[in-house]
């Protein structure tokens, strides 16, 4: 609370400022934490998106228009999307595409509907919408219909709640400061997120701010996947012997209950 | 309560995991069957990916068999001997089966090719095993001695002739060693340790007596299913301890509660309810293959493992 307090202080400043002839806006965010710990009861965690927008004058009626876009995204991955066709009455993986890129992790959130606030070409160079977001590279024309496959993997990602918007989600208060919360879902992939915030007028981008949320399994989750990847000898001799023990415990604790 | 697999990398509920872990576990003591061929299906069922699914089912296969074996260990209904020769042919059928399955992997055809397997082996196995318990039902009802089946046949010539007490056979080690290559392959492929196809083998193809089959079955699914784990951790890198470790809390003391009412239910009710439960599966697995998919789409890793 007290570094929102601070943020709402140094943009009144800033605001409050000289008046000299406008310099462009510029945006100023933070993030309620910049690392998100994977623990063993990991059930999603929220990220608190908040700052300001710092300008050499004061906020008026001109600054009804300006507009917010945040979007974090997971570390992208490589991926095969398959497609089903029928083959000899059933149903087997025929066509397939490889992604390039395709965001472990997509989420939006915007102060107006995106079509309305966000112009196609500053979508394009920077990669706003989740359809941008997507690269299909190279491996497109090897299928009859590749757009097809990116609105699939959008739609399964959606589905999955990996992929979503929140129109509406960010407040902007008396044309200066803005917030916002986004759910990070349990089924959270390890790696780096960018968090991404837009500052948008008529429908372009004027100034944009990126900072890094470090995604990590911590305790016995990194110790797990760690021995599994490094040790995979160890790791599989120790699953067998924890089988073993539980086998056995289960064995002769029931042997007590029969006495 | 939610848990975090780190293998998986999803996060599920940890009392459906147990429960489902039990529910399986009390099969697997009754039938003397490791339970994968109805887990695995089930936890892709529940988002697993597939390849996780296979390789940590048969880790907790070692634990719901070791905790059987030692329960029938304690009546004396295991042939050790039988189940030594059958865990060899195991364990060249598993090193077979984890390269088979490795190679489907990169084809992106393993789900595909695990489904037909299934389909296929309950198919025949599970019909096979409901029409022989459904005849034999009938004769004890019309109260006619079943008479004990002596064939002999080419089988018999074979070399490399042993004596298995406990199954009151003088056989070759030639046939329950191929059986147990075929099984062993048949468990790396697909997630199972291989009663489903063994219990039936012995009985049929062996000529062993059921009260020892289920004890044997179970004594070579450790052997093999260890295996098969330890080549999936370091060659696919698939298995999650975790998982492992909440399907087997509950599959061991639902292994225990089974292998006691399994005694009590006699040889041909045990077959026929177990043939019953492989049809049901392979029907369903049957009926997903040719049914129209809602999703025709599916997201694969593209890291070319």
């Amino acid at each position: 609370m007290i570094r929102i307090l601070a943020f709402l202080g140094a943009a009144l400043t800033m605001a409050t400022g000289g008046a000299q002839a406008s310099t462009p806006e510029r945006i100023i965010a933070s993030l309620s934490q910049k690392s998100v710990g994977i623990t063993t009861d990991f059930d999603g965690s929220q990220i608190f998106v908040f700052g300001a927008i710092e300008r050499d004058r004061l906020a008026d009626e001109r600054d009804e228009e300006l507009d917010v876009i945040i979007a974090i995204t997971g570390p992208d991955q490589r991926v095969i999307l398959r497609k089903k066709d029928r083959r000899f009455g059933i149903w087997v993986n025929a066509e397939s595409v490889e992604i390039d890129a395709a965001p472990s992790f997509y989420a939006v959130a915007s102060s107006g509907p995106l079509q309305g606030i966000l112009s196609e070409t500053s979508d394009l160079r920077h990669r706003i919408t989740i359809d941008k977001a997507i690269r299909l590279v190279g491996e497109a024309g090897k299928v009859a219909n590749p757009g097809e496959f990116s609105e699939a993997i959008v739609r399964i990602r959606r589905d999955k709640g990996i992929y979503f918007e929140d129109i509406g989600g960010v407040e902007i208060i008396s044309g200066t400061l803005f917030q916002t919360t986004v759910d990070l879902p349990a089924n959270l992939v390890e790696g780096d997120y960018q968090a991404k915030v837009f500052l948008l007028r008529g429908g372009r981008v004027v100034d944009d701010f990126a900072t890094k949320i470090e995604v990590r399994k911590v305790g016995l989750e990194r110790w797990l996947y760690n021995l599994a990847h490094e040790h995979s000898l160890l790791y599989g001799l120790f699953s067998i012997f924890v089988a073993l023990l539980a086998g056995w415990g289960a064995s002769e604790v029931f042997r007590q209950l029969r006495r | 309560m939610q848990i975090y697999l780190p293998i998986a990398e999803m996060s599920v509920n940890a009392f459906l995991l147990l429960g489902l872990g039990g529910a399986v576990g009390v099969l697997s003591g009754m039938f003397g069957v490791g339970g994968g061929f109805l887990m695995t299906p089930l936890l892709i069922f529940i988002g697993i990916p597939p390849a996780v699914a296979v390789a940590t089912e048969a880790n907790q296969i070692v634990a719901s068999s070791f905790s059987g074996v030692l329960a029938h260990l304690r009546r004396k209904t295991v042939d050790i001997k039988m189940g030594l020769v059958l865990t060899a042919g195991g364990a060249t059928g598993s090193v077979i089966g984890v390269q088979i399955f490795k190679a489907l992997r990169e084809l992106g055809q393993v789900e595909l090719l695990v489904s037909l397997c299934y389909v296929v082996f309950l198919g025949v196995v599970g019909g096979l095993m409901f029409i022989e318990s459904l005849n034999a039902i009938r004769k004890v009802k019309a109260g006619v001695t079943v008479p004990k089946r002596r064939h002999h046949s080419w089988v018999h010539g074979l070399p490399f002739k042993m004596r298995f007490r406990q199954s009151k056979l003088y056989i070759s080690a030639i046939p329950p060693y191929l059986i147990g290559v075929a099984v062993g392959i048949l468990a790396a492929i697909m997630g199972v340790g291989g009663g489903f196809i063994m219990v039936p083998a012995m009985i049929y193809l062996l000529g062993m007596p059921t009260a020892v089959v289920v004890g044997t079955s179970l004594f070579q699914i450790i052997f093999v299913t260890g295996l098969t784990t330890v080549l999936h951790a370091t060659q696919n890198q698939t298995v999650d301890a975790m998982l492992a470790l909440l399907l087997l809390l509950g599959g061991v003391i639902g292994a225990q509660i089974g292998a006691r009412i399994g005694v009590r239910i006699r040889g041909e009710q045990l077959r026929i309810l177990l043939a019953i439960m492989v049809l049901a599966v392979c029907f369903k697995l049957g009926y997903d293959l040719v049914a129209t998919p809602s999703e025709l789409f599916s997201i694969g890793d593209g890291a070319g493992h």
